[in-house]
């Protein structure tokens, strides 16, 4: 292959066709409050693992929720369950849950 | 459906284009990248509609490439462009007519600025005035080369002896249209069409009997976007925008793809050879790439052009596929032949896409 001094760059184009829903449809299932979050960011902003780490919770439920599940599985690993996400929440949405349940669908579906 | 309705609303997306009696200026950069096209718009117009069209050897650029590189001040581009008009007043004309989309989107802005700054042409016409000597009147009509083609399809079309129609199975051949980001997405009201439904090419492609495809990328820009490619580092950006539109359009098997612009038909031509250097990607079947025409050069196909005439040896993704599809005889011996039979030298032939003639 030819080298022109170059690269194409990576597409970062989001093609929901090509995503599964699958994962999702089984969040919405074990954790139905996933869908009251209104992304307003106050779990990422008392987030202990996040002191530390590049970890970021609303991020995680953007990506699950579009079915980018590719990079989510090393992600989520960066939580200490403390909890203090779910304290802070204006909804009431079960974080831990919402976490322990990714990880479960992530190692069942092996993604 | 009340097509009438549809009809009455369609009339405002039409822009009125002179009859007659044009000032043409050229491209800075067509002449190199696809040689023949602005001399055979040219001939069309005066050899086969018999129309009075006039250039001056002393136009020079519109400075657009330079403006849009943040290189050249507006204030140098409006005199510039007034000089261009002067041009067109001295000769006696009214109607102006540019090669370039990147011109014809600079001539549109300045009129417009004009149009709502009037002080700001009073400047100009000073400034003109003290540099040069000259005056100017503004255009009465202001239109692209492609406007004229396309007022014109059905006289190129009656006179025409190719179709846009696969010789062997009759149907109609399957074309991808891409306009100028320049057209008419910062001046709706310029292009026919508009911004949403531009048809300039869409009316050439149906005319001459082929079909048009509609694909989730067609308004994409080509990805030139002149400082994405001016800049050597930058250049991964302008060829990602070119493989996103070829991606998008690839599962539709387009037999050719038509443009308006002099960037446009450079990179989706050039960027299907980079890219099948850099990845081994061809987006036409068996080895072949995506023949990329000009609008001058399909209508020079279909009135029965020899291709070489053309200028089409030098498009970097050969167009024989094409010319095989509609039945146009062609020399393949001829096709490296300059003027007066000089050999022009035989290019290198590419990794991966097809090359005409074959290696033998």
């Amino acid at each position: 292959m030819k080298d022109f001094g170059y690269t194409i760059n990576p597409d970062r184009q989001i093609n929901y066709d090509q995503n599964s829903k699958e994962p999702v449809y089984w969040l919405e299932t074990m954790e139905p409050s996933v869908n009251i979050c209104i992304s307003c960011g106050g779990c990422t902003a008392t987030c202990s693992a996040r002191q530390f780490t590049d970890f970021n919770i609303r991020k995680v439920h953007t990506l699950m929720m579009r079915g980018e599940t590719h990079s989510l599985k090393k992600e989520i690993k960066k939580c200490m369950l403390c909890g203090k996400c779910q304290t802070v929440c204006p909804r009431g949405v079960n974080l831990r849950n919402l976490i322990l349940s990714i990880h479960k669908i992530l190692e069942f579906n092996n993604l | 459906m009340k097509i009438e309705g549809k009809k009455r609303i369609w009339q405002d997306y039409q822009k009125e284009i002179a009859d007659d009696s044009y000032f043409y200026v050229r491209s800075c950069v067509r002449q190199n990248f696809f040689p023949a096209s602005e001399k055979i718009f040219l001939k069309i117009l005066k050899e086969e509609l018999f129309k009075d069209i006039y250039e001056n050897a002393s136009h020079t650029t519109c400075s657009g490439i330079g403006y849009h590189s943040d290189v050249v001040p507006f204030e140098t581009t409006m005199t510039i462009i007034a000089r261009q008009f002067a041009l067109m007043t001295e000769a006696g004309y009214e109607n102006f007519v540019s090669s370039c989309i990147t011109s014809f989107g600079l001539y549109s802005e300045v009129l417009e600025t004009w149009n709502h700054f009037p002080e700001v042409e009073d400047r100009i016409r000073e400034h003109l005035l003290k540099a040069t000597g000259r005056q100017f009147n503004k255009p009465k009509n202001l239109a692209h080369a492609s406007d004229v083609i396309y007022k014109f399809r059905k006289e190129i079309g009656e006179r025409g002896k190719f179709r846009l129609i696969n010789c062997k199975s009759g149907k109609p051949l399957k074309g991808v249209e891409h306009i100028g980001c320049h057209y008419s997405k910062m001046f709706p009201s310029k292009g026919i069409g508009g911004a949403e439904y531009p048809y300039v090419l869409v009316g050439m492609i149906e005319e001459w009997g082929g079909e048009v495809i509609d694909y989730p990328e067609r308004r994409h820009c080509c990805g030139f976007g002149f400082r994405q490619y001016l800049v050597k580092a930058n250049r991964g950006y302008s060829i990602a925008c070119s493989k996103k539109k070829f991606e998008s359009m690839e599962p539709y098997h387009p037999d050719f793809i038509l443009t308006n612009c002099p960037g446009c038909p450079m990179f989706l031509d050039r960027w299907q050879y980079a890219i099948s250097e850099m990845e081994g990607k061809t987006y036409g079947p068996d080895g072949q790439g995506i023949p990329v025409l000009t609008y001058e050069e399909l209508a020079g196909l279909i009135l029965g052009y020899n291709p070489w005439d053309l200028g089409l040896q030098v498009h970097q993704v050969p167009v024989e596929p094409l010319l095989d599809k509609m039945g146009i005889p062609y020399n393949p011996e001829t096709k490296f032949l300059g003027k007066n039979g000089e050999d022009l030298g035989r290019p290198e032939a590419p990794s991966f896409l097809h090359f005409y003639p074959e290696t033998k």
